[in-house]
């Protein structure tokens, strides 16, 4: 993490959190709710109704021009000639040795237009890297548009029911992954079916000036389903019972993409893209260290940066965990050696000095019942 | 807000002394602050603590805290409570002792603050 000295930047919904009585904190240069009445409440509002989110300070960088496929394809390592317009999908920005510059969404906007949606904490440093990385691709050229979006999440089983009255969008038919554009409350938005916790749900990308109507209009639809806001802390919770990797703890530009196992999300058909032969060699000849889940079985929670022994041996580190309040288990993630990184295996935690059992359990900790 | 019948410390334990015996917990500006409680490591009973020193750590979704002994003295009760339902603390910050402590040095208590004095500190 970095020191930001300046003073912290405020989303459109800044005020709407002050008046819902959030408890504020500086998060990736930004003053952020962490939590409205609690983090356990939120995150059950989330997993059994639905909870609203502002994520406005995620980073929104776009590739245009001709060849705005082809800068897409060198600097992310999913296959973005798969995408269809209208469509999503998850992917790295990769650097030279297969590890993350970060973690995105791609959408395809048109044939020449792709829109990247990034993590606050790395917009800056992105932009300036995918930049340089397509200066010679021809004709395409990266443009900033993170000021051109307020970006609200509502997430939870309820989110279709609540928002479709205030759209024209027919949002049932409407698949996961997917986007169109169109009105939200009477304001131009675009909406996709997309979230970080595991839930279903929508995002919703709105000018700056209109925010806090369409943020009104959505609490106001949803409070007699129990629609509430949600803050950060809830935000990250549910994203690690999802198992949904988190820049800066469990992915970085240290750990590549096999290591952090999403080799799901590797192109391996296309042509080089940024860390390819890397990727190619560590899939041909294994991986060192691979990312998996566990579970603390004794009392006690694991916490990023604990170390994991091995057969009493210190062999890894954990990179999330947390005691989640809807399963209410110790979980975490953590770095092991790949033959360690076997479902049941018994690993233990120090967790300030005791060391704790836990075991390695299947990813994602929590998936939602499909209907 | 805060009880005056106890004595409160700048790391926001209080102590409720009575006789050589006393009783510590946590105050409901520190629950605010850690948001929900999940896990309160505490104690066997028997141990000595010194005034300051940790004598245990209290665990919320997002931080872990240690919490810091009020007063010098050896543990008598612990309240085994928390373990089962760590969510009292959030619930009942000043009703959800944590500790009881045989006092060994009661002039420390006049380190200590009053609730005025406490409440000044957190407002």
């Amino acid at each position: 993490m970095t020191d930001t000295p300046a003073a912290p930047k405020k989303t459109p919904l800044h005020a709407r959190h002050l008046a819902h009585g959030a408890h504020m904190v500086s998060f990736a240069g930004w003053d952020m709710p962490v939590e409205y009445t609690g983090i356990a409440d939120e995150h059950q509002a989330v997993r059994t109704r639905a909870g609203l989110f502002d994520v406005s300070h995620m980073g929104e960088i776009e590739i245009a021009g001709q060849d705005a496929l082809a800068a897409v394809q060198r600097v992310s390592c999913n296959d973005a000639s798969r995408l269809k317009v209208g469509q999503i999908h998850y992917s790295g920005l990769t650097t030279q040795a297969g590890t993350f510059v970060d973690d995105l969404l791609v959408y395809k906007m048109a044939d020449d237009h792709f829109l990247m949606v990034v993590n606050a904490s790395n917009a800056t440093k992105d932009f300036a890297w995918i930049k340089d990385q397509i200066r010679d691709v021809g004709d395409a050229v990266a443009v900033d548009t993170s000021q051109r979006y307020a970006l609200i999440a509502l997430q939870g089983p309820v989110s279709l029911s609540v928002l479709q009255p205030l759209t024209g969008i027919d949002l049932s038919s409407m698949k996961y992954y997917w986007f169109a554009p169109g009105e939200v409350a009477g304001v131009r938005v675009t909406v996709s079916r997309t979230g970080y916790t595991g839930e279903d749900g929508f995002e919703v990308f709105v000018p700056p000036a209109s925010a806090e109507r369409v943020w009104n209009a959505i609490l106001e639809a949803g409070r007699g389903a129990g629609v509430v806001p949600a803050g950060l802390g809830a935000r990250d919770t549910l994203r690690l019972e999802a198992a949904m990797r988190l820049y800066g703890n469990d992915i970085d530009d240290t750990t590549t993409v096999l290591e952090a196992d999403l080799g799901w999300i590797i192109g391996w058909n296309k042509a080089d893209f940024l860390g390819a032969d890397v990727l190619r060699r560590q899939k041909a000849e294994g991986i060192g260290r691979k990312l998996v889940g566990f579970e603390i079985t004794e009392r006690g929670i694991a916490r990023h940066g604990y170390d994991v022994y091995v057969d009493g041996r210190k062999a890894g580190v954990v990179t999330s965990g947390t005691q989640t309040p809807f399963l209410k288990k110790a979980i975490g993630m953590a770095y092991v050696p790949t033959e360690a990184a076997v479902l049941g295996k018994e690993l233990e935690v120090d967790v300030r000095g005791r060391r704790l059992r836990a075991v390695v359990v299947p990813l994602p900790f929590y998936k939602r019942p499909r209907s | 807000m805060y009880p005056s019948d106890a004595k409160y410390t700048k790391d926001h334990e209080w102590i409720r002394i009575s006789g050589s015996e006393a009783t510590v917990g946590i105050t409901d500006y520190a629950q605010k602050q850690l948001g929900d409680v999940v896990y309160v490591d505490l104690p066997e009973v028997g141990k000595s603590f010194v005034q300051g020193e940790v004598f245990g750590t209290i665990e919320s979704v997002k931080a872990v805290s240690e919490l810091f002994c009020p007063m010098a003295g050896a543990v008598v009760a612990v309240n085994t409570d928390l373990g089962q339902h760590p969510e009292q603390v959030n619930s009942d910050p000043h009703g959800s002792w944590m500790i009881k402590l045989r006092v060994s040095n009661p002039a420390e208590a006049a380190t200590l603050l009053d609730s005025a004095q406490y409440s000044d500190l957190v407002k």
